[in-house]
């Protein structure tokens, strides 16, 4: 029995406490009854809320970073540590409802290589701590004294990555101070993002040990229903202008063909401003076939309120996640009057 | 046309309807015991898939405790927090008797394809997780009813007697919280992960057997079924050749009568053809329903004997697969052709208008004999030299098809002669006409004789082994389970405590000390011993070197046994690499019996030494007063009464499992004596119908028909008898065969062959009982025949 094939089939049914059938993309749509649901004008307790909420149904870290080799390689990584919760508590030993997913990769713009953990909570096999904070499943692990000076590892069978990160920036608020609105029915999460990370390591490929330097984004984001139920997935936009400044832009396609966007400008000192729906716009321009799937690895974006009209092109169109949830996710080249370089992610694709 | 052959060609079988149930029945038994043994074996190999499949136990490397039986749940977080992917695994026995094996394994870790959660099995991770329920087959299931306080869920791919659930439960019903039995490595890791040795200093790793490893073990036994199924087929064909042949003889007249009327050749050759092919596939049928009543009563002893000789779950329920009744109806099929070639070759050939005299049915003519009595001198010749020269179990079955196909073609020719040279001697009228009259029938009743032959040194040749055996088994087992108490303790520091109480209790105090090492390249373990007064006076070796048992107690040579011996080509004086740096002369080899693999021992320094982290936890204690000393080991030690065993258990345990290996063989043994018996009985009965113008001579010079009845009573007996007497060394043959060649290949160990004139007389007597039983109604018959039968030969004689 293929185990990809049976945790494909249950996982989308992952966040479902009560065997409903699963709803939107990864069952992130479905109705969450006895967890806690983020409310406006969240108050951020730090360094406590760089931990875990168990009482929330779905969390994550996810790390990307843009990095470059000696002879000027482009390269890209991947580090996300996923919470999902059957029930919103925690207890020690195996009978612990919280569960741990790992995704790691390595984009280079020739190769894409992936790697995937899982572990129940409540047995110390993952978990993440807050102070010092520590994230962390099997080996893999983000973990530093404080959020702004940290080391990151993460491996599989054919690469592995040993780098550190440090924040060159403040903490940034998504949304209303961090109160994320994902659909017009109101379906909402808390999210915070560290964009300002300085990235420097190794990375091991199977060509050999590579010297990199580059930087890093990373996302925090924690809810119950992060999804409405007829929303199908999503195409998420991190990008660093070489002017310094940058963008985090998502898109929520919808089952009826309309889409919601969201995002946040990011200047250089930490300002931000939200970009309420519809002022965040990401067109495709381009398909390849990936993993099966026609999967669009050329965008348009814009944002006309601070004049961004540029090109988002893949460095590596073939960076599928063939994990047990699959989607796209890799480094992107941005090119027009402000270029730049970032991670561009989409889900839902099948 | 082709209707009025058919009816033409059915009326035969109407108007000889025993001939008609000959063939079908001889069909139907020979297909019953192929089938059977198909039928178990299928059973036994899907059982074997099912458990690879369930637990991965051969396609994955296991982390398994160096000592003692458990791994703390930290260990497993300390190697997963180094980058080893690994699964846990908590298993242990519930159930009355500790019948099923339960199994925890956390579906998260478990490495690709273990376990029915999802998928297949229908229930989801989630469902799974938040409240597990125990995975077993439906037997296993039932009998877990209330014995478990978790749903309880039916999926009918998990081997037998096995249950699957999540970790939790397991640790829950077993009282292991906390507590693993084994770790099993995924086989891809990631890179940079620390030494094993440095992570997990207490673990050993086993690599993988390769998949089917219970089915690499259990083929010879399998292949000794098939074997015995084989042979009862290659009787039952015997009987439907006859059959036939009869058959096409009788039939010689219509065959040219519809010749004439203008029936094409191809015509009536596939109408021929047709007619035996339906007549095969109702043999067969019935066949298959036999076999399966067979099957299906022999596979709970078969299962039991796996289980207690290789550890192997067979399930005792037996499944309809298409893979054996299908074989089972084609090798009826294939059989009655082979039967029928012969038979038919000689209609396509005979001239269009051939006399139609009935002629005596299967007279051998004087070049046929030859050729046969050549043939079987060519097979028994290849039988010796494949005997000397071959290796590998099918050649070892290869020569035990020669000799048997060779002797029974032989068997018609010697017994002819021996006919004849007592005929010869014959004094008075009576004695020369019967000698005579009994070379006449000679090949009409030859191929029942044949079957006869085979089966009953196929008797001898089994029932010699396997008493050699049991003889053997029983003083290897006196020699081997020398202690009087086997104690395991729970821990190494128990295991010393232990030897310090019981040093000055016992006479002597043997620890148990093994570690599982790949030896000259095989799968092999290598044993610490005590070399005292135990070993040097109970052992008894195949081969040794002087002074032995002081060179191996004093580190400078080791002793290995017989499997290890043989596989590896060594014996006593070789050289034989235990470590990376140790090298050591083979001072002895012993037999083993019933031990698949290999195993070396070597004097306990060295082997500490080799392996420090191994420390003792079982025990043999030798003791004059067992009671006493288990009194004081449970009260004063404090030791639980379980794990103390005495050996009269051990040795009671092992014998039962010996002795219900054997059960199948003996049940198979009846069954193809009473085929042989079957196929005497119909060669009479048919024969009997056609003798008439043969005895109505001998009746009308004087003889009455009660002695002519007696008479040939008399025949059967004296037939019978001299095929036992030729059966005997044919029998003796086939068990050297077996205990040479065939053992050797399948097991590595040889036994020696003892000889049991009693049974073989006991043989005897029953072949003449069955020989008296299967010629008795044909004897009363023509005892009872009227006269106006036998006068009327003469009128209608040409």
């Amino acid at each position: 029995m293929n185990a990809k094939l049976w945790l494909l089939v249950t996982l989308l049914a992952f966040a479902t406490p009560l065997s409903t059938l699963a709803q939107g993309f990864a069952g992130m749509g479905s109705e969450a009854e006895e967890f806690s649901n983020p409310a406006p004008d969240p108050q951020f307790d730090f360094p406590a809320d760089h931990g875990a909420h168990p009482d929330y149904r779905i969390e994550w870290w996810y790390l990307t970073a843009n990095m470059t080799g000696p002879d000027g390689t482009d390269y890209g990584l991947q580090w996300t540590l996923f919470r999902s919760a059957l029930a919103p508590e925690t207890t020690q030993g195996w009978d612990s409802p919280q569960i741990w997913l790992g995704h790691a990769a390595v984009t280079t713009p020739d190769a894409h290589y992936t790697a995937e953990r899982f572990a129940r909570g409540g047995i110390g096999q993952a978990g993440v701590t807050a102070v010092p904070f520590e994230a962390w499943i099997d080996e893999w692990h983000m973990r530093g004294e404080t959020f702004d000076e940290m080391q990151l590892r993460a491996a599989g069978p054919q690469f592995a990555y040993d780098v550190t990160l440090s924040a060159q920036g403040p903490l940034i608020f998504h949304g209303d101070r961090g109160f994320s609105v994902k659909s017009e029915q109101g379906q909402a999460s808390y999210y915070y993002s560290q964009p300002f990370f300085d990235l420097a390591g190794t990375l091991t490929l199977p060509g050999g040990e590579v010297p990199v330097t580059g930087r890093a984004w990373l996302d925090r984001e924690w809810s119950s229903q992060p999804l409405a139920s007829d929303q199908t997935g999503w195409d998420w936009f991190s990008i660093s202008f070489d002017a310094g400044e940058k963008l985090m832009g998502f898109r929520l396609r919808q089952a009826d063909g309309s889409y919601f966007t969201s995002g946040t400008w990011i200047m250089p000192d930490g300002q931000t401003t939200a970009l309420p729906d519809g002022s965040f716009d990401a067109t495709p321009l381009a398909e390849t076939e990936v993993g099966g799937r026609e999967v669009p690895t050329r965008w348009t974006i814009s944002v006309p309120e601070f004049d961004v009209d540029a090109t988002v092109e893949a460095i590596n169109p073939q960076a599928w996640m063939d994990l047990s949830i699959p989607y796209w996710e890799g480094p992107v080249r941005v090119s027009g009057a402000r270029p730049g370089i970032g991670y561009l992610e989409m889900t839902g694709y099948d | 046309m082709t209707g009025a052959g058919l009816s033409a060609l059915w009326s035969y079988w109407r108007r000889n309807p025993l001939q008609l149930f000959t063939l079908i029945a001889g069909l139907a038994l020979a297909t019953a015991l192929w089938t059977g043994v198909q039928a178990v074996n299928a059973e036994a190999r899907a059982s074997y898939d099912a458990a690879a499949a369930t637990l991965g136990e051969g396609q994955y490397d296991q982390l398994l405790p160096k000592a003692g039986e458990e791994i703390a749940q930290e260990t497993f977080i300390a190697l997963r927090r180094a980058g080893w992917i690994v699964g846990p695994v908590t298993e242990g026995q519930v159930g009355p008797n500790g019948a099923i094996r339960l199994v925890g394994i956390d579906p998260l870790t478990a490495p690709g394809g273990l376990g029915p959660v999802g998928g297949g099995g229908g229930m989801g991770l989630t469902e799974f997780l938040e409240a597990p329920a125990v995975f077993a087959d439906a037997a296993t299931a039932a009998r877990l009813e209330g014995l478990v306080d978790a749903p309880i869920v039916v999926e009918p791919t998990i081997a037998p007697n096995t249950a699957i659930t999540d970790i939790f439960v397991a640790q829950r019903l077993l009282n292991a919280q906390g507590r693993l039995s084994r770790l099993i490595m995924a086989s891809e890791q990631p890179l940079g992960r620390a030494p094993l040795a440095q992570v997990a200093p207490d673990l050993v790793r086993r690599t993988a057997q390769g998949g089917a490893d219970v089915g690499r073990l259990t083929d010879s036994f399998h292949l000794n079924l098939t074997a015995f199924g084989l042979l009862s087929f290659a009787v039952g064909i015997f009987i439907v050749h006859g059959a036939i042949g009869l058959a096409f003889e009788q039939r010689r007249g219509m065959v040219r009568t519809l010749r004439a009327l203008g029936m094409p050749l191809g015509r009536l050759i596939t109408l021929l053809a047709v007619e035996l092919g339906v007549l095969a596939l109702i043999g067969g049928t019935i066949g298959v329903g036999l076999g399966y009543v067979v099957a299906a009563s022999l596979l709970p002893d078969v299962a039991a004997t796996l289980k207690g000789l290789y550890g192997a779950q067979v399930s005792g329920t037996l499944v309809l697969r298409p893979s054996w009744w299908l074989s089972g109806l084609a090798i009826s099929l294939l059989g009655t052709a082979v039967a029928a070639t012969g038979a038919l070759m000689s209609v396509a050939r005979m001239p269009l208008l051939a006399s139609a005299r009935p002629r005596a049915w299967a007279t051998t003519r004087g070049t046929l004999r030859k050729v046969q009595m050549s043939v079987s001198l060519g097979l028994l010749a290849l039988s010796g030299i494949l005997a000397l020269s071959a290796e590998g179990l099918i050649m070892g079955f290869g020569v035990l098809a020669c000799l048997l196909i060779g002797a029974a073609l032989a068997l018609p020719g010697v017994l002819g002669g021996v006919l004849a040279l007592v005929q010869s001697r014959a004094t008075g009228v009576t004695a020369q006409w019967f000698w005579a009259d009994t070379r006449q029938q000679l090949p009409g009743l030859s191929l029942a004789l044949m079957a006869l032959l085979l089966a009953m040194a196929a008797n001898i040749g089994v029932s010699t082994m396997v008493s050699s055996f049991r003889l053997t088994f029983t003083g290897f087992l006196d020699q081997r389970l020398a202690s009087e108490l086997y104690v395991s303790t729970e821990s190494a520091e128990q295991g010393a405590a232990l030897e310090r109480f019981a040093a000055s209790r016992a006479r002597e105090v043997l620890p148990l000390l093994s570690v599982e090492a790949a030896l000259a390249d095989m799968p092999a373990a290598l044993y610490g011993a005590r070399i005292g007064a135990t070993y040097r006076e109970n052992w008894g070796l195949l081969g040794e070197a002087p002074q032995v048992w002081d060179r191996v107690a004093a580190g400078d040579a080791l002793l290995v046994n017989e499997q290890l011996a043989r596989r590896a080509g060594l014996w006593v004086g070789d050289d034989l690499s235990i470590a990376a740096d140790l090298t050591l002369p083979i001072a002895g080899v012993f037999g083993d019996y019933g031990n698949p693999i290999g195993q070396a021992i070597v004097a306990e320094d060295v082997f500490t030494r080799l392996h420090p982290e191994v420390r003792a936890t079982r025990f043999g204690l030798r003791t004059d007063d067992p009671t006493a000393l288990r009194d004081a080991l449970t009260q004063d030690f404090g030791l639980a009464p379980q794990a103390i065993t005495d050996q009269a258990q051990i040795k009671a345990f092992s014998l039962a499992v010996f002795e219900r290996t054997f059960t199948v063989t003996a049940a198979l043994n009846v069954l193809t004596l009473s085929v042989a018996g079957f196929a005497m009985f119909m060669s009479l009965l048919t024969l009997a119908g056609m003798r008439l113008p043969q005895l109505a001579p001998a009746w009308a010079l004087g003889l009455t028909r009660r002695k002519l009845g007696q008479l040939e009573l008399m025949r059967a007996v004296v037939l019978a008898a001299l095929t036992a007497l030729l059966a005997l060394p044919l029998g003796l043959a086939l068990a050297w065969v077996l205990l040479a060649v065939v053992n050797v290949e399948a097991f590595g160990w040889r036994l020696p062959m003892y000889v049991f004139p009693r049974d073989y007389a006991v043989l005897g007597l029953f072949a003449l009982v069955a020989a008296v039983l299967a010629a008795a109604w044909p004897a009363r018959r023509l005892a009872r025949t009227p006269p106006s039968d036998l006068l009327k030969v003469f009128a209608n004689e040409r």
